[in-house]
């Protein structure tokens, strides 16, 4: 089904696609029935390369001690290998200083670090009468823990709409962002829409106004270049939260990144061990960016796997991950508008988006269509995608969703098209 | 999965259910209304329960419910109307055990079909730890609605 042989020949597709495809162990995989594996559910979750699985499986076997505490050879090799995983981290988004970069536990830590330490007192507090604004297309990880400050600060919760062809709706921008205004959260790219969002435009209004810019990157940075330093300092977001596991990487580790000028006028977030100067009974002091951020013993084999993750899509390059993104999402929306009855739900040039395409099929709910399809290898999201404001927005409940990436092929895509063809027929939809 | 447990899931007598569903709708004598959601997906029923204690022993007068789900929680819904309409509480709630057995024995339990009737196509869906919710979403409102309206003393 899935095979390299029956590919069309698209331009953009990453060279040497099958070779690349032979780094990630898991896609030789057969499923129930013989089936091949044709795994369209990256946005939930990428697949591991083995150079991640190794590095992890190395360090664990190998080097594995506590860090930055532990005065012998194993805790000095393991402190390196954790430092020179944010350094890697560091160098994959162009962050202008490596000690910017803040392992979190996963993207929505990254981003509850954000908005609790905004809740308490300092040079960035938000209190009654501030305005927060966000945008009705977030990851729930981005609505709610908004909601939780604004309503313990006692601040204004404030959102963009969407448009009908879902793009946020900016026509509102210089009301939306004024002098009240002290946070702008939003996401790069839509989880359930695939928009990618004007972040530099934003991002420019909202410092013209005084105001903080949290970016959600996890959908961004598997497939965007992203380089911080090169971004005028007028149109960088201040913070950005992306996680490990949508970037080839494992799970339980995720990213803040923030300009030191930020991170030093926020409170420390957790308190304990590594994230201190000095302990008194009477008080403590803090040590400075990335470890005043960084409480206790951190997923060290999952920042050094991480490590590797970002420096393996590095080799790829993100310029050409980004074109074989498109590539396959043009033909995926080329394939999906075959398909009777099936509306997108978002913008249909793919130029203007990421790989993630939610969609929904007349007469069939997104359920049925996830399990037809999981019973011939085609393994999707069905649901509400942790987007439920963004699904409201378009009168819908729920939708499928199928997300590729960098090891997607054309003929999966295929399969999908496909399938959803046999999920009509199976319930006789004609 | 294969293209077997699809058939052994989707059993015709469900798909006819979720075609045709029976009891639908809003209707006004009511004297419980619950609304339940599966938060993993986000399928929701809005459920209504009337029931009749003139007699001796309280009758289930009326189901009726709006839905928005998958074929699974569709079909159950109109599975439970027919199950549950015109008997005695006590009756509809021995039933609603019986059904709640079957989903939850993992495939295990074998159905009888004199009490599940058409339910008795749900034991495919048993096999399915990801559909049971969907499968039980309807039952567990009725039985939430039917305690809010007194019918289980």
């Amino acid at each position: 089904m899935a095979t390299s042989s029956a590919s069309p020949v698209l331009s953009g597709l990453l060279p040497e696609l099958e070779v690349v495809r032979k780094d990630f162990p898991i896609l030789e995989r057969m499923l129930a029935g013989g089936r091949p594996l044709v795994y369209l559910d990256s946005a939930n979750t990428s697949q591991k390369p083995q150079v991640v699985i190794d590095a992890m499986v190395d360090h664990l076997e190998r080097h594995n001690a506590n860090i930055a505490r532990a005065m012998h050879q194993l805790g000095a090799e393991s402190t390196v290998a954790f430092e020179d995983a944010r350094d890697k981290v560091a160098a994959f988004i162009g962050a202008p200083e490596r000690d910017e970069v803040i392992f979190t536990k996963n993207a929505s830590e990254a981003l509850n670090l954000a908005a609790h330490t905004l809740a308490w007192p300092g040079d960035r507090q938000v209190g009654p009468g501030d305005e927060v604004v966000i945008t009705e297309m977030e990851h729930h990880s981005n609505i709610v823990p908004w909601q939780l400050l604004t309503q313990r600060t006692g601040a204004t919760l404030r959102w963009f709409g969407i448009t009908d062809d879902g793009q946020l709706d900016l026509s509102t921008i210089d009301d939306l962002v004024n002098e009240r205004t002290k946070v702008v959260a939003l996401t790069w790219v839509s989880n359930m829409l695939g928009t990618i969002n004007p972040i530099a435009e934003i991002t420019r209004r909202a410092h013209q106004v005084g105001a903080l810019v949290v970016v959600d990157a996890s959908q961004a940075a598997p497939q965007l270049p992203i380089d911080l330093t090169a971004m005028p300092a007028e149109e960088r977001p201040d913070l950005i939260a992306f996680t490990g596991h949508k970037v080839v990487g494992p799970t339980g580790i995720g990213v803040l990144w923030g300009s030191r000028a930020v991170l030093d006028q926020l409170p420390p977030f957790l308190g304990g061990g590594e994230m201190i100067e000095t302990v008194r009974m009477e008080g403590s002091t803090y040590a400075p960016i990335p470890h005043k951020f960084e409480a206790g013993t951190p997923p060290i084999v999952e920042a050094i796997g991480l490590g590797a993750a970002v420096e393996y899509l590095g080799h790829l390059g993100m310029d050409a991950v980004h074109a074989h993104e498109q590539a396959i999402t043009a033909y995926a929306l080329e394939g999906l508008a075959t398909v009777p009855g099936l509306t997108i739900l978002g913008p249909t040039d793919a130029a203007q988006r990421g790989g993630a395409i939610a969609f929904e099929v007349d007469g069939v709910h997104p359920h049925d269509i996830a399990q037809v399809l999981d019973s011939r290898g085609v393994a999707v999201r069905a649901g509400h995608h942790c987007a439920k404001p963004a699904h409201a927005r378009f009168g819908v409940q729920s939708s499928t969703r199928m997300s590729s990436y960098l090891y997607t092929t054309p003929a999966e895509i295929d399969a999908l098209v496909e399938g959803l063809e046999y999920t009509r027929s199976y319930f006789k939809l004609g | 999965m294969t293209a077997q447990d699809l058939d052994a899931l989707y059993q015709e007598i469900i798909l006819d259910h979720y075609k045709n569903p029976h009891g639908k709708g809003l209707r006004e004598d009511f004297e419980a209304e619950v609304h339940h959601v599966n938060p993993t997906c986000g399928d929701e029923v809005t459920l209504r329960v009337h029931l009749d204690a003139a007699g001796v022993v309280p009758v289930v007068a009326d189901v009726s419910y709006d839905a928005l789900g998958c074929s699974i929680s569709q079909a159950s819904a109109s599975v439970l109307y027919d199950l549950v309409v015109g008997k005695s509480v006590d009756e509809a709630l021995a039933i609603h055990e019986e059904f709640l057995t079957l989903m939850q024995g993992k495939g295990s339990v074998e159905p009888d079909e004199d009490v599940l009737e058409d339910g008795i196509a749900f034991a495919g869906v048993a096999k399915f730890p990801a559909r049971v919710k969907c499968a039980l979403l309807s039952w567990m409102a009725w039985k939430d609605a039917t305690a809010q309206a007194g019918g289980d003393r």
